[in-house]
């Protein structure tokens, strides 16, 4: 049993969706979603656009409250929650190490400098690590604001199309960093939109289609169908 | 659906006529008789003469603002905490018809100045914190209309709401500092009030207390009603999306 | 303290980025600057009217200045959605406001540090004497300005027209502090000069009145 230092390992946090509903004015995102999730499962959530995976994953972040029904957190050693969203969550006016080490001061981390640098080199941004996020390639935000959701070693990783922006040297260490991940019991939340690298990770896919649950491989048993049928969609192209 | 629909204009079409046939003729008879009261029984002021009898509807609406916006303050701390929606329609409707009485007292204000003083108008402490109030809560209003999701815009203007609340005893007792340093000329009532004066004036008090609470059930019953119409559209737009 | 710890994080963050650009700053300035000999063309000051009008139109100016100079305060958090990494951090809400007020207090500080000499100037009024009691006033009215201004820059960043609401706002909620201000400033520009002590409790009771509002509800500004 370590002391109180947040441990640099994740260990999963599960969450549960009761009948979740959020709507904006007369529009709704979500519609009685129920899904849960144990600790360590990696889900993919798939649906086109609007079908209401951000939202859902803004409700697991806790950024918003659902509007009906219950969201539950079963909680583990796990440092929280992180999100890779569709804005970077980055200051341009700092440099990539100002942002992560403001964000290790905030979460309270051990060895600050160590872990930003380790951060950095991870993810092959130590060289730039003195430049202003400004100057950033999207390749290099994309990367950043990965490497800034991991940092803390969270419980539950939701990520929002993570791979937007990597070229195929980006999608590979994510697909790296995932799988490491993984196999340290972190739960995993993730949307995608037919990127195949990321997909080996998953274990379970549930599909969206305005608001609402349409597949869930944990109920039909089998994962590649429920992938497959979702990326025959439009967007594939 | 269609039942939820119809029980929901069931249950407020019970009070469809609003606060009720008695409540309001009641309360029409106060006034008129507090109106009677400010007009014949009390007596006539010494120096003002007839015009005088404006004080007894300029004060109490003053007074009344001020109930009206102690309710908006209630109201906003208790949809901050409570996070019902009924707690913003109160603070709306409250702030409204504090902004209506306030605007009793600005216009009646410079009606009994000019007979009396020949002057429309002067910044003296009463009727500058007045404008000061006046401007205030209309700018809660304009910050209602500037923001467009329902639970967003009672969020924020019940925060502002918070601050225009306690804000009212320092702009008060700021520009009542300021006057005594700074003298003007003062509309309104010098020395002490004959004690029929002081009745009458109570009575009219009580009166616009009672057009208040009228006014604030009748409003929230509007706010309530807008509502329910909207509830009602998102779930047919809900279940359509479920065809 | 769980609040002192992540506000100075915070803070820092907020002086570095600005200190980086310093738009704010050279804006502030520029505008104050502006205005003040604008209005010495329009009124042609002699000793005596610079002493009775002087002190309103340095805070009228600040209080310009300062309300277009607070509006990007919340509005710069919403470019990359930064507010929700803040708030997903294990810290108190409240630091990240609270953060922003100091923030904004220290650059209009520092930019009334450089106006106070051409202001003096301007009006041929002498402030060294004056200098510690000027230097509170500033302070307890700034405060007032900062903290008034932050909380309504949260506000107006979740409205239309914005940059036009966070000026309209902050004029009749702040009348209590300006008067105060201007009213403590004109006191110490007296012949002989004096702290007027009931301006500064005026000052000082506002300012304890709404640190405390915003430490109560502030939190709620910073949802979505």
């Amino acid at each position: 049993m370590t002391t109180g230092a947040k441990q640099s390992s994740p260990v999963g946090i599960g969450v549960s969706f009761q009948q979740v509903e959020k709507r904006y004015g007369m529009r709704f995102a979500l519609r009685g979603v129920s899904l849960r999730i144990a600790a360590g499962e990696s889900v993919g959530l798939l649906g086109a656009n609007g079908s209401g995976k951000s939202t859902l994953m803004k409700i697991a972040a806790r950024l918003i409250h659902p509007s009906a029904g219950k969201v539950e957190f079963s909680s583990s050693n796990g440092s929280g929650v992180g999100l890779v969203a569709h804005s970077t969550l980055l200051y341009d006016d700092l440099t990539a190490e100002e942002n992560l080490m403001l964000f290790a001061r905030l979460y309270d981390l051990d060895c600050p400098g160590e872990r930003v640098a380790q951060a950095l080199q991870s993810a092959g941004l130590a060289g730039r690590n003195a430049d202003l996020v400004r100057g950033f390639s999207r390749g290099m935000r994309q990367r950043l604001t990965i490497a800034r959701a991991l940092l803390p070693g969270p419980g539950l990783l939701l990520l929002d199309e993570p791979a937007t922006g990597l070229d195929a040297a980006g999608q590979h260490w994510l697909g790296d960093t995932l799988a490491r991940l993984r196999s340290q019991g972190c739960t995993l939340i993730m949307s995608t939109h037919g990127r195949s690298e990321t997909h080996a990770i998953l274990t379970r896919a549930v599909r969206l289609d305005a608001g609402r649950v349409v597949a869930d491989s944990a109920a039909t048993g089998n994962l590649q169908d429920v992938l497959a049928a979702a990326l025959s969609g439009p967007e594939e192209v | 659906m269609a039942d939820g629909a119809a029980s929901v204009v069931e249950s407020t079409g019970q009070q469809k006529w609003g606060p009720g046939i008695v409540e309001t003729l009641g309360i029409a008879a106060l006034v008129a008789f507090a109106g009677y009261a400010a007009l014949f029984i009390a007596p006539t002021e010494r120096t003002m003469g007839v015009i005088q009898r404006i004080f007894y509807f300029h004060v109490p609406s003053a007074w009344t603002g001020f109930v009206a916006f102690f309710i908006n303050l209630i109201g906003s701390i208790a949809f901050l905490r409570t996070r019902n929606l009924k707690w913003d329609r109160l603070a709306v409707a409250s702030a409204e018809i504090g902004v209506a009485f306030f605007t009793v007292v600005l216009v009646t204000g410079p009606i009994w100045a000019r007979p009396v003083w020949g002057i429309w108008w002067t910044w003296d402490a009463r009727l500058t914190s007045s404008f000061v109030l006046w401007l205030l809560y209309v700018c809660y209003l304009l910050l209602r209309t500037l923001v467009d999701e329902t639970e967003r815009r009672a969020v924020v203007s019940a925060v502002f709401g918070i601050f225009a609340a306690f804000d009212i005893p320092l702009v008060y007792f700021s520009i009542w500092l300021f006057r005594t340093q700074h003298p003007q000329p003062v509309i309104g009532q010098g020395g002490s009030l004959d004690s029929r004066m002081l009745n009458v004036l109570l009575l009219c008090w009580m009166a616009l207390l009672g057009v208040m609470v009228l006014l604030l059930r009748q409003r929230v019953r509007l706010e309530t009603l807008r509502h329910s119409v909207e509830q009602l559209r998102t779930e047919s737009a809900r279940d359509a999306g479920a065809e | 303290m769980a609040l002192l710890r992540p506000t100075t994080i915070l803070l820092k963050k907020e002086l570095r980025s600005e200190f980086r650009t310093r738009e704010l700053l050279t804006t502030t300035w520029v505008f104050v600057v502006t205005v003040l000999v604008l209005f010495s063309f329009t009124f042609e000051p002699t000793q005596v009217e610079s002493r009775r009008f002087g002190p309103g139109l340095l805070w009228l100016a600040l209080l310009f200045a300062g309300s277009l100079m607070l509006h990007p305060s919340f509005a710069r958090e919403q470019v990359n959605d930064t507010l929700a990494a803040l708030r997903m951090a294990p810290i108190d809400p409240v630091a990240i406001i609270a953060s922003k007020i100091l923030a904004n207090l220290c650059f209009l500080l520092v930019a009334e540090v450089f106006l106070l000499p051409i202001f003096a100037a301007l009006y041929n009024l002498s402030l060294l004497p004056i200098l510690p009691q000027l230097l509170l006033v500033m302070l307890l009215g700034t405060l007032a300005l900062a903290t008034v201004g932050t909380v309504f820059s949260a506000i107006s960043s979740h409205a239309r027209m914005r940059e036009l609401l966070l000026p309209l706002l902050l004029l009749p909620l702040l009348a209590p502090a300006l008067i105060a201000s201007t009213e403590a400033t004109r006191g110490l520009l007296e012949d002989p000069p004096g702290l007027p002590l009931e301006w500064t409790g005026v000052l000082l009771s506002f300012d304890i009145v709404f640190l405390t509002v915003t430490w109560l509800f502030g939190e709620y500004l910073l949802e979505e």
